[in-house]
């Protein structure tokens, strides 16, 4: 298996043996009394996209900061491709990053932004110059080079400044926020973009972003922040179908969260009871007996249908509809609970409701289910 | 009630105006007159024009005047920029509050006490040292320089402080060493700063009155203190043409200023539309 490790294309989901490409340890940092980073550890591998996701203030864009070297740790260690960054000044890492407000110089055109960072390396000018056209080609500006950044539309400075962060092919590339400043069309389309020319260039990107459907559908793996520290790491669907906390599983995605205590734990399963019904869940993982837990419900894993029946065993609740929202593709229902608790509840919209003789509405009575594998246990 | 106030307000602010304007023109008109008494209107005449042309010793003040301007002007430029630097872009070193109230202390501080300090100051370092052995260019420049660098200083910090550090970081993070992001990035982006930083001390060199009568010395009069000098005997016709001539000049500066400013708008206004149609 190791030396199978060895050529793997994504070392992060087996770490054994792999040497990470960054390597934080106890990596610390507080302006005066207030602590942006705390104490935190996390590997990169080769060739990953990783996301750092969290709301404002949660300390992602100092991280970043500090992987560029804009930012001095008050503690703790960063090491790239096994050097250690403390003395290493900004002009002198192998990183590049883009900035949130794509920061192109305006005095100088689209070729000259481009070409100022391989200006610093010394490189020659007929290498510059087809470098330059390559990555313009790249991100499919070639016919824009002449011009200044202030003449652009937001999503051409956008691939400017990508392209001038790609040029100098950094070992790793730093990214604030990259579609934060583009229409939400826009944006949809070029997460894409993003995520294959990652691919084709094989780089290693770390990207901050506040919008977890950009994270979701960017990353190889990501880091759920929050007050300086990490709530989770994981892929994806690692963070989004097995959430650890209530924090990470609101803040993804939404859920339904009910408060019980664990009364069987067993190999295949554990059975928690809540004030509004039991939960069986079987996706094998243990928790003490007795103890306080969390259980997370996302809206589209709970069938909803018209019934009068009462809720007969585990993972079964009934409730009067409060409210429907209607959102094209799907619809929310809001189901009050006989504990007066609100269940969300996204159901597709399969039939045009005007042809559905039988879809729910307003005052209908329903009963919820859901499969003993969807059910998500979180500490608080 | 509208009609009224609105009126009332056209009316304050012709008498506003005119305040301001109707000496100058005063000035202008009189500086064409042909009696040799300011008050008396003798008629319409260019002959001060031509009298000031002539005369040497007002054109020695005007190129002596027009030397220290531009030499205080350029150094004051430098070093206000070094301190502004300082200021903005040191981070908290050691003596930065200190430093900053030291920078614009100039700024307030009556022109009568800088000028006589100087004063002070040049004479004993003359019986120390034996520098400056006389004083004149040299000390009025200098003079000049300590006051006009505090304004450039405020100039540039405010740039500064503007234009944020971001693209800064951008070079350094491209590989700039820190010289390279200064002369690459800051400066060109600095430009406008520095021109009107530049412009400010030229103009307040040029206008210095007080501080260069303390400092100067025999041989060394500047424009201002040649008219000052000839004022105190009384109102001179000659002085109304030389002045007629610095609001021509002037405003010829202004009127410059005005057209490029307004081509850099067009500039602008055109770039938006370009990024606009790429946006549709």
């Amino acid at each position: 298996m190791a030396a199978i490790d060895a050529f793997s294309d994504t070392p992060w989901l087996d770490p054994a043996g792999q040497k990470p490409l960054v390597q934080i340890k106890g990596l610390t940092k507080s302006f005066g009394a207030f602590t942006a980073i705390d104490n935190i550890d996390l590997d990169i591998y080769q060739g990953e996209l990783f996301c750092l996701l969290g709301g404002s203030g949660c300390g992602k864009s100092t991280l970043l900061r500090m992987l560029a070297g804009f930012e001095t740790p008050n503690g703790g260690e960063i090491l790239i491709d096994g050097v250690d960054m403390a003395h290493v000044p900004a002009y002198e890492r192998p990183t590049n990053m883009m900035f949130q407000s794509y920061a192109l110089f305006p005095h100088m055109t689209v070729e000259k932004n481009i070409a100022f960072g391989l200006q610093q390396d010394g490189v020659g000018k007929s290498e510059i110059k087809d470098r330059v056209h390559d990555i313009l080609t790249l991100v499919e500006l070639q016919d824009y080079k002449k011009r200044k950044p202030q003449q652009l539309s937001g999503g051409q400075r956008q691939r400017v400044a990508l392209a001038r962060a790609l040029v100098k092919q950094p070992k790793l590339l730093l990214l604030d926020e990259p579609l934060a400043a583009l229409d939400k069309k826009l944006r949809k389309q070029t997460q894409f973009e993003l995520a294959n020319i990652q691919e084709q260039v094989g780089v290693t990107f770390i990207v901050v972003t506040h919008d977890q459907e950009e994270a979701m559908t960017l990353s190889t793996r990501m880091a759920v922040m929050d007050a300086g520290r990490f709530k989770q790491i994981g892929t994806p669907t690692e963070i989004y179908e097995f959430p650890d906390s209530r924090f990470v599983a609101d803040f993804i995605g939404s859920a339904n969260i009910f408060e019980g205590r664990v009364v069987e734990d067993s190999a295949d399963h554990i059975l928690v009871t809540t004030e509004a019904c039991d939960v069986f869940i079987d996706h094998g993982q243990s928790v003490k007996i007795d103890s306080r837990i969390w259980v997370g419900l996302r809206p589209e894993k709970i069938r909803i249908e018209k019934s009068e029946a009462a809720a007969s065993g585990p993972n079964q609740i009934s409730g009067i509809v409060d409210d429907v929202g209607y959102l094209g593709e799907t619809s929310i229902y809001k189901v009050k609970l006989e504990s007066g608790q609100i269940v969300d509840v996204a159901a597709p919209n399969q039939m045009r409701p005007s042809s559905n003789s039988d879809r729910i509405t307003w005052d209908d009575k329903v009963l919820l289910s859901w499969e003993p594998s969807n059910a998500m246990l979180l500490s608080s | 009630m509208t009609q009224t106030r609105s009126r009332f307000l056209t009316v304050m602010l012709t008498l506003g105006l005119a305040f301001f304007y109707i000496p100058i023109l005063l000035l202008v008109i009189y500086s064409f007159n042909n009696s040799k008494l300011v008050p008396v209107w003798g008629g319409w005449s260019t002959r001060w024009y031509q009298e000031l042309f002539q005369s040497e010793e007002v054109w020695e003040a005007v190129l002596l005047s027009l030397q220290i301007a531009v030499v205080n002007a350029t150094f004051a430029t430098l070093l206000g920029t070094l301190a502004g630097l300082a200021m903005v872009r040191f981070g908290g070193f050691r003596g930065r509050t200190l430093f900053g109230g030291m920078l614009v202390a100039p700024l307030v501080m009556p022109e009568v006490i800088t000028g006589l300090s100087l004063l002070v100051f040049f004479i004993s370092l003359s019986e120390l040292i034996g520098w400056p052995s006389q004083r004149g260019f040299t000390t009025i420049t200098i003079a000049h320089i300590t006051f006009s660098m505090a304004f450039v200083a405020v100039t540039v910090q405010a740039r500064l402080t503007g234009m944020g550090q971001t693209l800064e970081e951008a070079a350094a993070d491209l590989g700039a060493k820190p010289f390279k992001v200064l002369t690459a990035i800051t400066i060109p982006r600095l430009t406008p700063a520095l021109i009107s930083g530049w412009l400010l001390a030229f103009t307040l060199s040029l206008d210095d009155l007080v501080i260069a009568s303390f400092v100067t010395g025999p041989g060394s009069t500047t424009l201002p203190i040649l008219i000052f000098s000839r004022i105190r005997l009384g109102l001179r016709p000659d002085i109304n043409a030389m002045a007629t001539i610095m609001i021509i000049a002037i405003s010829i500066c202004v009127a410059i200023a005005a057209i490029l400013i307004f081509r850099q708008q067009q500039a602008e206004l055109r770039d938006q539309q370009m990024a606009f149609k790429e946006e549709g």
